[in-house]
């Protein structure tokens, strides 16, 4: 049961060991969360500065210049690099997963502290490699965020394919590395480290989502991490695992007999999976708020634990439907496609049961509650064009159209980051004793609800007309260049999200000194984070450990002194 | 702020649904013997998914607005923890519709992708490179002649840009040409291969997408039903000038193909 090290339970004192190393895993969870927020800014400025080049390609950015056209496909690498790794990943699961899963489950700290420490040392570190892409000769990467080979395995490709390309890799190998000893401390705690009557079927739906993600990603990064090193054999050690005989510009390029494809099977092994990685997590906090803030329990405990459990088991079985236009056998793709259309069941179970959690209940739409809602809205949104692409006869026409860059951004972009945000005005006052500015917070959310909607629904239209992504330039394809009004209006859509993002970051910091002071309790929430002090002091609850008696959503409990009963409250028997 | 959720929500799904609806911007119009049918998949998808988007949509901005807490007013909230039969029956109906779905449109699928080229299919070997199309037709002896990477020399002209083995013998009546030209209401067999890195050939009027992989040689086919000419683009991210690698496919009468062809080899004797 006690895998845990009893001195970690002694708060350090120095400033390096209580805030740079430390082994507090509510400590490293600020840490990955400062890293995600870094990350989320600088992948913001890139898809800006793609944004105006789309429009406006001879504009000349102060201090940056001309963007040629392969420096618009390494922001989009480097975009697309930087969002899903560094932020989707890293801000749900390592950040707001590394403070709150312990604490939600009555534990003192994670299973392995030093192992924490070092996951995420290991992700910063990833961060700086990736940095480094852009400022080495050529520049950064142009292969785009899934790398495809022979195209990211020959330096003669293009501009950003030496040295830049071979960092990119170096990068994604070091965040695996990093992901997976966090992977392993989730699942490690989730299983060992439960409070007295924490049943699994009584653990906070969060809980669930960051258990499952931890196995998926315990799944996955090893096969990235394998595939990484295999690309940089291809690069620098002559082996050929992904280039056949090939020129480029009529000379050969000394490979012979690799299989583009292995590379494909093995990046969507890993890939899609991590769409579940980024949105599972948001997925179980926005179940958690909907039954906050509706006063309700959640309608369907154990069929969204069932859900989540389906959509962790199909997510390794659909890969392949990123490929039906590859060149993979065709009868593959009938199997490939089944099963995606299969995972759309579970995503539909649960859109059913948020509807259904809000259905009679006594909504207090909070700034959390607000991004929760809207989280649900953007799921169903980029849900619903899944369908489409999932089916091979109509991905023929939409595949790398506009059409799948609005879905992913909506489904696992923005309602990702919808989730984070939620779980950053929802937790705050947890994390820094203080409650973020209300009416900021509201306006956040209006500009962000309706900017992305303006920024990622007509997407759909422009793919539906053909248009395909990562062309740095609409003007040269006539069918393209129609769609230019489109493009404009995205980008003005853009301007104004992305101020408005700065309403958050003051709030934010603006908060954490000059914030209302917030109680133990601010939500009247059940899950135990609640009822211990604010903010947790290091090992969690002062001493004492939580017993767990109730569920984790007993809301308006008919007969109950007050309209929540918390997990570690005596049971009430619900009088109806 | 339950109202305004209501109308913002209410108001981002009609809005959007009303520019799918009047196509505002649509596929364009169809040009191959697939078109048709995709097309009708498509639009059956449209329907079922345009019902489940707004049905969604609007209860949610309903209960947001409904179910609002108005302070002591308002009840409270109805203590639930879901209902099971509710949930069996959106499970199973979900699944109908998904798979449902998918089971409809897998006729079309095997028609376009399981079955190969009929015999009398023209062929067209299309090799790309970065940033270019070449497009092959074997010539009356009905065989394409060999072609060996280290003999590519794109300053030779089209034929050297394909590394073409002039001692086969199959390769003396070969062509080569920049333009894609076809004949109308005849199956089109195309031979996808790429040199370099991968690339995809995109015809957005036929409905054809295929990806050009370095190492295969990917048959495909489409038949074009309407003469005209069609614009093509590369649709797979192949290096910095992704953006300008497109093309034309002419569709054009038989007796004009059979000419253009003729035409071609004359020149090359």
């Amino acid at each position: 049961m006690t895998t845990h090290e009893p001195h970690a339970h002694v708060a350090p004192q120095g400033f390096i060991r209580k805030y740079v190393f430390s082994l507090d895993h509510k400590v490293i969870g600020l840490q990955y969360f400062f890293l995600a927020l870094v990350a989320v800014f600088t992948g913001m400025f890139l898809s800006l500065l793609m944004r105006i080049h789309l429009i406006w390609p001879t504009a000349s950015i102060p201090l940056f210049g001309d963007i040629k056209p392969e420096q618009y496909l390494s922001l989009l690498t480097m975009h697309g690099t930087i969002m899903v790794f560094f932020v989707l990943t890293t801000a749900p699961q390592g950040g707001f997963g590394n403070y709150f899963l312990p604490i939600q489950i009555g534990a003192p700290d994670m299973a392995f502290p030093v192992l924490n420490m070092l996951s995420f040392w290991t992700t910063f570190l990833g961060f700086v490699v990736l940095l480094a892409a852009f400022f080495v000769t050529g520049g950064a990467p142009l292969h785009g965020w899934t790398g495809y080979a022979p195209l990211s395995a020959l330096p003669s490709a293009g501009p950003g394919e030496g040295l830049g390309a071979d960092l990119w890799i170096i990068s994604i190998a070091i965040f695996c590395i990093g992901a997976l000893m966090g992977a392993l401390n989730f699942i490690t705690t989730t299983l060992d480290m439960r409070a007295k009557g924490m049943t699994l079927m009584r653990m906070p739906l969060t809980c669930w989502a960051w258990f499952i993600t931890a196995i998926l990603g315990l799944l996955a990064f090893g096969v990235l991490l394998s595939a990484g090193i295999l690309l940089l054999m291809d690069r620098n050690l002559g082996t050929s695992f992904f280039v056949p005989l090939s020129t480029v510009n009529g000379i050969l390029t000394g490979h012979k007999g690799g299989s583009p494809l292995l590379w494909q099977h093995l990046f969507w092994f890993f890939g899609h999976p991590e769409v579940y990685i980024a949105i599972l997590p948001a997925m179980g906090l926005c179940s958690q708020l909907l039954s906050v803030f509706s006063r309700k329990p959640i309608f369907g405990y154990k069929a969204m634990v069932y859900a989540i459990l389906s959509i962790g088991f199909l997510g390794f079985m659909v890969w392949g439907h990123h490929m039906f236009m590859s060149g993979m056998s065709p009868y593959t793709a009938f199997a490939f496609s089944i099963m995606t259309m299969g995972i759309g069941v579970p995503s539909a179970i649960k859109t059913f049961n948020w509807l259904g959690t809000l259905w009679r209940g006594r909504l207090r739409l909070a700034s959390p509650m607000l991004f929760a809602i809207g989280f649900v809205s953007l799921f169903v949104t980029g849900g619903i064009s899944g369908p489409f692409l999932a089916q091979p006869v109509l991905d023929i026409y939409l595949h790398e159209t506009y059409f799948v860059i609005a879905h992913f951004h909506l489904i696992m972009g923005v309602a990702s980051i919808f989730g984070i945000f939620a779980a950053t005005y929802y937790w705050f006052p947890k994390m820094f004793g203080r409650m973020m500015n209300e009416p900021l917070a509201k306006l956040h959310f209006w500009l962000t609800f309706i900017g992305a909607y303006c920024i990622f629904m007509p997407m759909h239209y422009s793919g539906m007309a053909g248009q395909l992504r990562r062309y740095s330039q609409g003007t040269e394809v006539a069918w393209i260049k129609e769609l230019t009004p489109i493009q404009v209006f995205i980008t003005f859509a853009a301007f104004v999200t992305i101020a408005s993002q700065f309403i958050f970051l003051f709030n934010l910091f603006w908060s954490m000194k000059k914030g209302k002071e917030a109680s133990d309790n601010p939500w009247e929430a059940t899950t135990l984070e609640w009822t211990t002090a604010t903010p947790p002091p290091h090992d969690n609850f002062g001493g004492k450990t939580p017993v767990v008696y109730n569920g984790p959503y007993e809301y308006s409990v008919p007969g109950a002194p007050r309209d929540f009963v918390m997990q570690s409250d005596a049971p009430v028997e619900a009088k109806h | 702020m339950g109202l305004v959720l209501l109308v913002v929500i209410w108001l981002i799904t009609l809005i959007s649904t009303y520019i799918f609806i009047a196509k505002v911007w649509w596929l364009p119009v169809g040009a191959s013997a697939a078109a048709a049918g995709i097309d009708h998949h498509f639009t059956t998808t449209f329907i079922l998914m345009g019902i489940v988007f707004v049905a969604a949509q609007l209860a949610l901005g309903w209960f947001a607005w409904k179910y609002r807490d108005r302070g002591p007013a308002s009840q409270a909230a109805h203590y639930s923890h879901g209902n099971t039969t509710l949930e069996a029956i959106w499970t199973v109906l979900t699944i109908i519709l998904f798979i449902g779905l998918n089971l409809a449109s897998e006729s079309i699928w095997a028609t376009e992708r399981f079955e190969a080229a009929k015999p009398d299919a023209v062929q067209v070997e299309v090799t790309s490179m970065q940033f270019a199309w070449y497009f092959r037709y074997p010539g009356p002896d009905g065989k394409f002649g060999a072609t060996r990477p280290e003999l590519e020399d794109a300053s030779l002209g089209s034929a050297g840009a394909l590394g073409l083995d002039s001692t086969d013998p199959a390769s003396k009546d070969d062509v080569v040409s920049g333009v894609m030209v076809v004949p109308v209401n005849r199956e089109v067999e195309v031979i996808l291969r790429s040199h370099d890195v991968i690339h995809s050939f995109f015809i957005p009027a036929m409905r054809f997408k295929q990806d050009a992989v370095p190492g295969l040689a990917i048959h495909m086919h489409f038949t074009p039903i309407q003469t005209g000419e069609f614009e093509l683009a590369c649709a797979e991210l192949c290096g910095l000038g992704h953006y300008k690698m497109h093309g034309i496919v002419k569709v054009v009468s038989d007796s004009e193909f059979k000419q253009w062809l003729a035409a071609r080899e004359a020149e090359k004797q």
